[in-house]
């Protein structure tokens, strides 16, 4: 069969000679394109960040000029460099569509998935490489379209992430960009899900079956089935949105809506809950695809440290796929004070609680996998090891949340924020963090410093619990989330309003402990400690490929003989044997 | 360097990637679509009767349409055609029929231009009712997936034919893979006919 001659395979065969731009600019490389996806998201987390340090400022000292910055934002948003309610909302709202869509998203499926699962997988790159870089192309117009939209006249989206109808129809923010640049991003997910499962299904090594596959590629894998059947609704609501917006269509806007006094002209008879459960539809999911890869990280992490096996395997995948599909079928929990009915209300709260099983299932797992280890305290295993009670607190708070009866008081309280702040901030960004750690050897073929790594783990540790704790107390008082000025002004805030300081404090800190994690970061890229091809005595796959690999990842052929969890094996010369065995050192 | 599986079947799966990355696509087109039928229910349910008056004031073109789905059902025959006329070798009857479905892809625009010319020269528009609003929505989605179809084929028909003569079967393959899609666009087209016109 002769050759397959395509743009991509042109340059192939003069492989030194490729241009910067196609190296790594439009690389088809997957682990360009995953560090491409990295760098893009740990910028928009970083940005996400500091749009929620300016909240911070506004919550912990209402009315109070903006120290440093204030000026900056002028007087429209911030006269005198005092934020204004809109500004602050404006914050909000795009705060969490950053860190959700633009920061944790390409960082764990886009960054770790791409770079990792294909190695994982014995695989020399993704099924479709040139799909792959479409993909990150339009996560990146993407990001361009909501980082411009803060520069619209009447500036950008400030209706919550959850862009709730017919306010966001209505609203005359940059709700239109918002929507246009999740249509990017939609795009951009779903074409890098139709290429990771085909990859997984295709590219396996020989001998990789599906029960020797390591644990970050189930997680991945199930993640990429969510992000393709959960993001076309979201995509259709968009599109109606948009319609609602642009062509003054009814979808969302019932019959009568009065604004600002008067009737509004528009032809009514469409439904604002339509937009919930559309919406919801997605996002339920959504939370899922935050936290399966962060599971997946954690578990490869905590294998390779305690050096061994996973205690269950077969449980967590089975854990994993039943909470992926699960994840279909909760997603109105978020919407029991909607008025819906109590039919409604009686099966999503029962849907809910068996969700939370497999949960249990994979944390208990993870903590059994510790019993009786001989346990490596380095950077990626602390951050692993603290993301297990965090997220065990992100996951028992959640508990109350997904009961009718519980949530009616507890809604759009900070208690909602504590909780998911719990799984998403400590939780999977903690795992993240160990990722990165446990990686970055791979990435550029040196390890990241220990002390710059410790020190940038317990000072993240304690500020993080610094912020999302007090919420929880806060909320349990009663404190609504929507509040532009935390509470002073309103008296069912009561005496709990105070703690707004020692959050805030505690977030500056956080934002002060990354910065040991920046420099070690950028320092270590050309000054790390030189790292083999397996710096950590592994066992998976990704480890028998040089570091950094190069375009084809393997230098020799991978033939799979083992489970991916082989530690510590009773009668082996070393306490770890890799899942093919290693022709060439 | 090749990626395996790109052209030649996996040995355990029987299937290659293309084809599988094909399906993988359409099942979330189900979704998208499913997501806008659900969209349509949702909002019929909430006209609290008015629905029938506001699809009879639409005036919406049975006949028109009927032709429509004629013409749709046929250019899933000349897609098939065509392949079948790359299986056999026959590159240039594979390209008569390939332009020949775009050519029906074509056709069906153009009458569905006239469809909505006819509407918003009687003022009706998306802003009009929530019935024209769905219809419009619904049936200017698809015309989109049509138009993306018409391009992938013409390529293939046009300039892509080319690869015939390098590789035959990868073009064979890849011809099947926009013939799903086309098929998948004109299945909606079934659903979308009866649902706005029929019912």
């Amino acid at each position: 069969m002769a050759e397959p001659v395509q743009a991509s395979h042109a340059h192939e065969k003069h492989h030194d000679e490729q241009s910067f731009w196609r190296k790594f600019i439009f690389s088809t490389d997957h682990k360009v394109i995953g560090v491409q996806y990295s760098m893009t998201g740990l910028a928009f987390l970083l940005f996400g960040f500091a749009l929620m340090m300016l909240m911070r400022w506004q919550l912990a000292y209402p009315g109070e000029p903006i120290p440093f910055v204030g000026s900056l934002f002028g007087d429209n948003r911030a006269p005198g460099g005092i934020m204004l309610p809109d500004f602050y909302n404006e914050l909000g709202a795009m705060h969490g569509t950053i860190m959700v869509f633009l920061g944790v998203v390409p960082l764990a499926v886009g960054g770790f998935g791409n770079f990792v699962m294909p190695l994982q997988l014995g695989a020399p790159d993704m099924a479709f490489p040139r799909i792959n870089m479409l993909s990150y192309w339009f996560l990146f117009l993407g990001g361009v379209t909501m980082f411009a939209s803060f520069f619209l006249p009447n500036g950008a989206a400030g209706n919550g992430w959850t862009s709730y109808s017919p306010l966001a129809d209505i609203a005359l923010n940059g709700q239109s960009a918002w929507l246009i640049g999740m249509i990017f991003l939609i795009t951009s997910s779903l074409l890098g899900a139709v290429n990771f499962i085909t990859t997984a299904v295709q590219l396996r090594a020989p001998g990789l079956t599906w029960m020797r596959l390591p644990f970050f590629c189930w997680a991945q894998i199930v993640t990429a089935f969510l992000l393709l059947l959960a993001f076309p609704p979201l995509e259709a609501a968009g599109v109606l949105q948009l319609m609602d917006r642009i062509a003054n269509t009814s979808f969302f806007i019932p019959e009568g809506l009065v604004v600002g006094g008067e009737v509004l002209e528009r032809s009514g008879g469409g439904s604002p809950l339509l937009w919930q459960h559309l919406f919801w539809f997605l996002a339920h999911p959504e939370v899922y695809v935050l936290i399966l890869p962060a599971m997946g990280i954690v578990a490869e992490v905590i294998a390779n440290n305690s050096r061994k096996p996973l205690w269950g395997y077969r449980s967590l995948v089975y854990s994993l796929v039943f909470l992926g599909f699960m994840s279909f079928l909760v997603w109105a929990h978020h919407m029991f004070i909607t008025g819906m009915g109590s039919v409604m209300s009686t099966f999503f709260q029962t849907t809910t609680m068996i969700i939370s099983i497999p949960s249990v299932i994979i944390l208990s797992a993870l903590f059994i996998s510790l019993w009786g280890g001989s346990i490596r305290f380095n950077t990626p295993m602390l951050f692993a090891l603290g993301f297990l009670p965090m997220f065990g607190i992100g996951g028992l708070t959640g508990l109350p949340l997904g009961l009718s009866a519980a949530d009616i008081p507890l809604h759009d309280t900070y208690y909602v924020i504590g909780h998911f702040h719990y799984v998403v901030a400590p939780g999977t960004l903690f795992a993240l963090f160990a990722g990165i750690y446990y990686w970055f050897p791979k990435v550029t073929g040196r390890k990241m410093n220990e002390f710059l790594g410790k020190l940038h783990f317990w000072p993240s540790f304690v500020f993080m619990n610094g912020v999302f704790f007090p919420m929880l107390i806060q909320g349990l008082n009663g404190v609504s989330r929507r509040l532009a000025d935390g509470g002073v002004t309103y008296d069912f805030a009561g005496d709990v309003t105070g703690l707004n300081v020692m959050m805030s404090v505690s977030a500056w800190c956080l934002a002060l402990a990354q910065i040991p994690f920046i420099i070690n970061f950028f320092m270590s890229i050309r000054n790390g400690e030189k790292a083999g091809r397996n710096p950590w005595n592994s066992t998976t796959l990704e480890w028998l490929a040089p570091s950094p690999a190069p375009h084809g990842n393997f230098d020799q052929p991978i033939v799979v003989k083992r489970g991916p969890y082989e530690y510590s094996v009773p009668g082996s010369d070393q306490d770890f044997v890799p899942q093919a065995d290693l022709v060439k050192t | 360097m090749e990626i395996p599986y790109t052209i030649e079947a996996h040995p355990e799966t029987g299937l290659n990637n293309g084809k599988i990355g094909i399906w993988l696509f359409l099942a979330s087109e189900v979704m998208l679509f499913g997501a806008l039928f659900a969209t349509f229910i949702m909002l019929r349910l909430g006209a609290d009767g008015n629905w029938g008056a506001m699809q009879e004031e639409a005036e919406l073109n049975v006949p028109l349409a009927t032709l429509n789905t004629a013409v749709l059902i046929g250019s899933s025959l000349t897609m098939v055609m065509a392949w079948a006329s790359l299986m056999r070798g026959q590159l240039a009857r594979f390209r008569l029929f390939g332009w020949a479905t775009v050519g029906c892809g074509g056709i069906f625009l153009v009458i569905k231009y006239f469809e909505y010319t006819a509407k918003f020269a009687h003022d009706h528009y998306p802003e009009s009712n929530t019935f024209l609003a769905i219809y419009f929505a619904m049936t200017g989605l698809h015309a989109l997936h049509v138009i993306g179809g018409m391009a992938w084929n013409a390529y293939f028909a046009g300039p892509g034919s080319k690869l015939f003569h390098r590789n035959r079967q990868w073009l064979t393959d890849r011809v099947e893979h926009s013939g799903l899609f086309w098929h998948f666009v004109d299945l909606i087209w079934i659903f979308l006919f009866p649902v706005f016109y029929l019912l």
